[in-house]
């Protein structure tokens, strides 16, 4: 017999309604964070009635805020490499340095700990030591007559803020490597090894490549992780380094720029700064990474 | 001389001795298996002889010299490692290339090198493919070919096939086994599977507890183990704990069974404990059966196994097994069953500790 | 030779780590002329914007724990288990506050939740405090989810799900009953990092004109010069115990026997 039962029909499609349980994410994300962006993103084109306009972005290309972005750019660049740098050589000296294997635990609690102590206490801690009364400028003047000062050393400047932001880019560097290290197989050491490969060429053909897309995230996390940084620099300088996020944030306090407008351009700004970081790193991870899946 | 020589070998890790005076000459081209259960120190002893240990005391002499200050990438030694330890980085061609370049090797030459190893493994289809997109075999066979590349002096597999399911292995193996003959490269294999020893190697080393129990032809090993180790590890020998009755005529009592060993049983004397080993295969319990002894036992258990019956038999104190080939035409028997086990006295060996 | 470069290297690390933590510890504690007290300390502590700002700013990061909790369990719970395809796009969303820094998020909010727009929350005290409490939550996005969806990777959500079903479990009871406790550890991990950053930040609070910590530190260090440093000395202290707490979590989850 092969007349089909009725009830041996296929059963009627119920709606695909999966998407419901995102809902409150998804509006949450579009109301404080997606339209956020957006409104800065189009005010930075608009007139203050709301017509298209040029003008706030070509405003920002008078030398004082060229000169806060170029300054911003430079520091974030170097506390990013140097963080990834000096970062890159303690991960690798606790993981195959040999250092006692009680050292490690310790030093990423640590690692943890520092990386989420930044803003305001960070600056009071390093003007306590590297201001003009702090411990280590007092102790290298009167012990051995080594005046910071004189030597040009300013904790309100390019390196001061920059040494500063090292304190919670290493730690970063170190949480987010050190996995990636211990993920390097002995196996593939050992492997380039006796096929004959000396340890520089282990590192440079096979190492480096393997490490390099989280090197490049890492590259582009600490960036954006310096470039954003207001509360530090605020409390390390006033107002007296203008650099992109204090020009901002005196901008939206009182306008000192005197147009409105200009803010909405200003943080525009930062979204392409930081967005041109994001995409270099996307696109230098795609070609280092076809290996993998 | 011999090609690779291993003389006094001794490793400890801290106050754990885990390689004890180890021995071995291998000759050019031969194909050595290290035998052993986990924890042996068969790995250990692999690593020394590629550099990555060095030995407590002892000597590692390859074509007459001394490795024992020589660095790993001093020694041009080939190795392929359990897990698959291609570099996730580089295709199929820039893994087998790797070696032949970091010696500085010209690219032309480079190229028709790794041309010839993929065509000696049959992937030359897939050069160009990265390890994720390669099945572990597959890579196995690469992680030969990059390390026969360099032309290495001495070859070592660890485990190379213990990932691998078990169709793979027994293909790979012999591959493995006819690309060795065919470079005439000499080779040791570390394996605890006793089958896999048995079919590829020129010889086997049984490795117990960091000390090398014997060493000899796979026949040898399997044939005439010579200690109840290599007897219980080799070929799934049966065990017979028996008393000696009468030293001089050869004959012990199993059980309540007497049996009659082909030689006298020299150094015991009437009363002694004895162990005898006896091959699965060497006995049967058809009607009319050859042989010339025979101890009659309750069947146990039967596990049908394709082409071979393994049938479990209480004897006196042990239950030992033995096979006999399928044949539609005979029913198993059943636990329960009584049956006589026949065989012929020369198949019972005497095992010494 | 390897090893003269590693003790190098955590060397230096020493050196730069302690010496700001040196440094300020020895200037919090240099207040009175001469000798080493706990005036600024005291000083501190009896400062009533201190013990105000405070207590906002815990309030503020208690509610931004609980509204991220309900709002990254549920979605990364029900992402992994019916929206698989959707898991990069909302990763890639999660991150994007890394990305995007803060100020120009606040700054969106203050242009776009202002007292003319369709939905003044600026316009009322509440309406800020909300507002701010959604920025922190956004802040901490990016590490309430992470802990969360790795929590959840560690456990079979789709037969945990069957398995309570079948008993006649319903969406509410399943979360709060079998997911969340199975992924307690990650999300407390989650709470504790979500504290450490919402208790002293700075820049959302003080562009929206909140009375929070973060701010008041700020403004202390313009004006005075020993309590700052006993200020940071307290906020590391406790973002030491806010992270130290989280390894406590996590090593109580290793010995505990798993729950089924
Ligand atoms: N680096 C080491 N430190 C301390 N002990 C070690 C080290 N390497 C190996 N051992 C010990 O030495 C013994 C032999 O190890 P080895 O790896 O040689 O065994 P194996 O025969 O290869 O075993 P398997 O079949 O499991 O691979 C083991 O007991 C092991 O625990
Ligand atoms: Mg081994």
């Amino acid at each position: 017999m092969s007349s089909a039962k009725p009830d041996a029909s296929p059963p009627a499609r119920r709606l695909p309604l999966h998407w419901l349980g995102i809902v409150p994410f998804a509006a949450f994300v579009t109301l404080f964070l997606i339209l956020p962006t957006m409104k800065i993103v189009v005010g930075a084109f608009q007139t203050p009635d709301g017509s298209f306009t040029l003008d706030n972005i070509r405003g920002l290309f008078t030398p004082s805020i060229l000169a806060a972005y170029w300054i911003s750019i430079k520091i974030s660049i170097a506390s990013a490499l140097l963080g990834c740098l000096i970062g890159f050589a303690m991960a690798s000296a606790i993981v195959f340095g040999g250092l006692p294997k009680g050292i490690r635990g310790p030093l990423l609690t640590f690692s943890g700990v520092a990386s989420n102590f930044a803003g305001v206490p960070l600056a009071f801690a390093f003007l306590a030591t590297l201001g003009p009364v702090g411990i280590l400028t007092v102790f290298l003047r009167s012990n051995f007559g080594f005046d910071l000062r004189m030597l040009g050393f300013n904790l309100l400047s390019f390196w001061g803020l920059t040494i500063t932001y090292l304190f919670f880019q290493i730690p970063l560097m170190i949480l987010i490597i050190t996995p990636a290290l211990d993920g390097l197989k002995r196996e593939w050491r050992e492997a380039a090894e006796i096929l004959g490969a000396t340890g520089p060429q282990y590192w440079r053909m096979v190492a480096f490549p393997i490490l390099l897309p989280s090197l490049l995230g890492t590259l582009a996390l600490l960036f954006a992780n310096a470039f954003g940084a207001v509360a530090t620099a605020i409390a390390l300088t006033g107002s007296s380094l203008s650099i992109v996020p204090i020009l901002l944030f005196a901008q939206i306090r009182g306008d000192v720029l005197g147009n409105p407008h200009l803010g909405y351009a200003l943080a525009f700004g930062m979204i392409v700064v930081t967005g041109i970081a994001n995409a270099i790193y996307i696109w230098l991870r795609a070609r280092s990474e076809r290996w993998l899946k | 001389m011999s090609f690779l020589s291993l003389t006094s070998l001794k490793k400890s890790f801290g106050p754990v001795q885990v390689v004890h005076d180890f021995n071995m000459d291998i000759e050019k081209g031969e194909f050595v298996s290290f035998l052993g259960p986990s924890g042996c120190g068969k790995t250990t002893v692999l690593r020394m002889i590629a550099g990555f240990e060095t030995p407590t005391s002892g000597k590692i002499v390859i074509n007459g010299r001394d490795q024992n200050s020589l660095k790993p990438n001093q020694r041009n030694i080939g190795m392929v490692f359990q897990a698959y330890a291609l570099f996730p980085n580089m295709n199929v061609q820039d893994n087998v290339a790797f070696g032949l370049k970091v010696a500085g090797v010209d690219k032309s030459e480079i190229e028709a090198r790794v041309k010839q190893m993929l065509g000696l493994i049959k992937l030359e289809h897939l050069a160009d493919r990265f390890p994720y997109q390669l099945s572990g075999g597959q890579q196995q066979r690469v992680a030969l070919a990059r390390a026969i590349a360099v032309k290495p002096q001495v070859l070592l597999l660890d485990e190379p096939l213990s990932a691998l399911d078990a169709k793979i292995r027994v293909s790979l193996r012999e591959e493995i086994r006819q690309i060795q003959q065919q470079l005439g490269i000499t080779t040791v294999f570390v394996t605890h599977d006793q089958e896999e020893a048995l079919s590829i190697s020129d010889r086997i080393v049984v490795m117990n507890a960091g000390r090398a129990d014997q060493i000899g032809t796979p026949f040898e090993i399997y044939n005439t183990p010579s200690t109840r180790f290599v007897a219980s590890f080799v070929g799934t020998l049966n065990i017979i704990e028996g008393k000696v009755t009468d030293p001089a005529s050869g004959s012990v009592t199993i059980g309540n069974q007497q049996v009659a060993l082909k030689d006298p049983i020299a150094g015991m004397k009437g009363g002694d404990s004895i162990s005898l080993a006896l091959r699965p295969e060497a006995g049967s319990i058809a009607e009319g059966a050859k042989g010339d002894t025979a101890l009659a036992g309750e069947v146990v258990s039967t596990s049908f196994l394709g082409s071979v019956i393994r049938t479990r038999l209480r004897v006196g104190g042990d239950v030992i097994s033995f096979d006999m080939f399928n044949n539609p035409g005979v029913t198993p028997p059943v636990s329960g069953d009584n049956v006589t086990l026949r065989f012929a006295a020369k198949d019972l060996l005497v095992i010494r500790e | 030779m390897k090893k003269i470069w590693a003790w190098g290297a955590l060397l230096f690390s020493l050196l730069y780590f302690t010496l700001p933590l040196i440094g300020m510890t020895n200037f919090s504690l240099k207040m009175r002329r001469g000798e080493y007290s706990f005036d600024a300390y005291g000083k501190v502590f009896t400062d009533p914007r201190f013990q105000e700002t405070f207590t906002y700013s815990v309030m503020q990061a208690l509610f931004t724990i609980v509204f991220g909790v309900l709002l990254v369990v549920p979605t990364a719970y029900w992402v992994r288990l019916k929206l698989p395809r959707l898991r990069p796009v909302i990763e890639f969303i999660t991150l994007l506050p890394l990305v995007i820094p803060a100020i120009v998020i606040v700054f969106g909010y203050i242009r776009l939740y202002n007292t003319s727009s369709w939905l003044p929350l600026t316009g009322t005290v509440t309406g800020t405090n909300i507002l701010l409490m959604f920025g922190y939550a956004t802040l901490a996005l990016p590490y309430m989810y992470r802990a969360v969806d790795t929590g959840l990777r560690t456990i079979d959500v789709a037969t945990l799900t069957e398995a309570a079903q079948s008993l006649g479990a319903g969406w509410a009871t399943i979360l709060a009953k079998i997911i969340l406790p199975n992924v307690l550890v990650a999300v407390l991990s989650g709470a504790f990092l979500t504290f450490a950053i919402v208790i002293g930040e700075f820049t959302m609070a003080a562009l929206l004109n909140r009375p929070a910590f973060g701010p008041y530190m700020q403004l202390l260090g313009a004006n005075r010069a020993y309590e700052p440093a006993a200020l940071a000395v307290i906020a590391f202290g406790i973002t030491w115990g806010c992270l130290g707490l989280i390894q406590l979590v996590s090593r109580f989850q290793k010995s505990a026997p798993p729950k089924a």
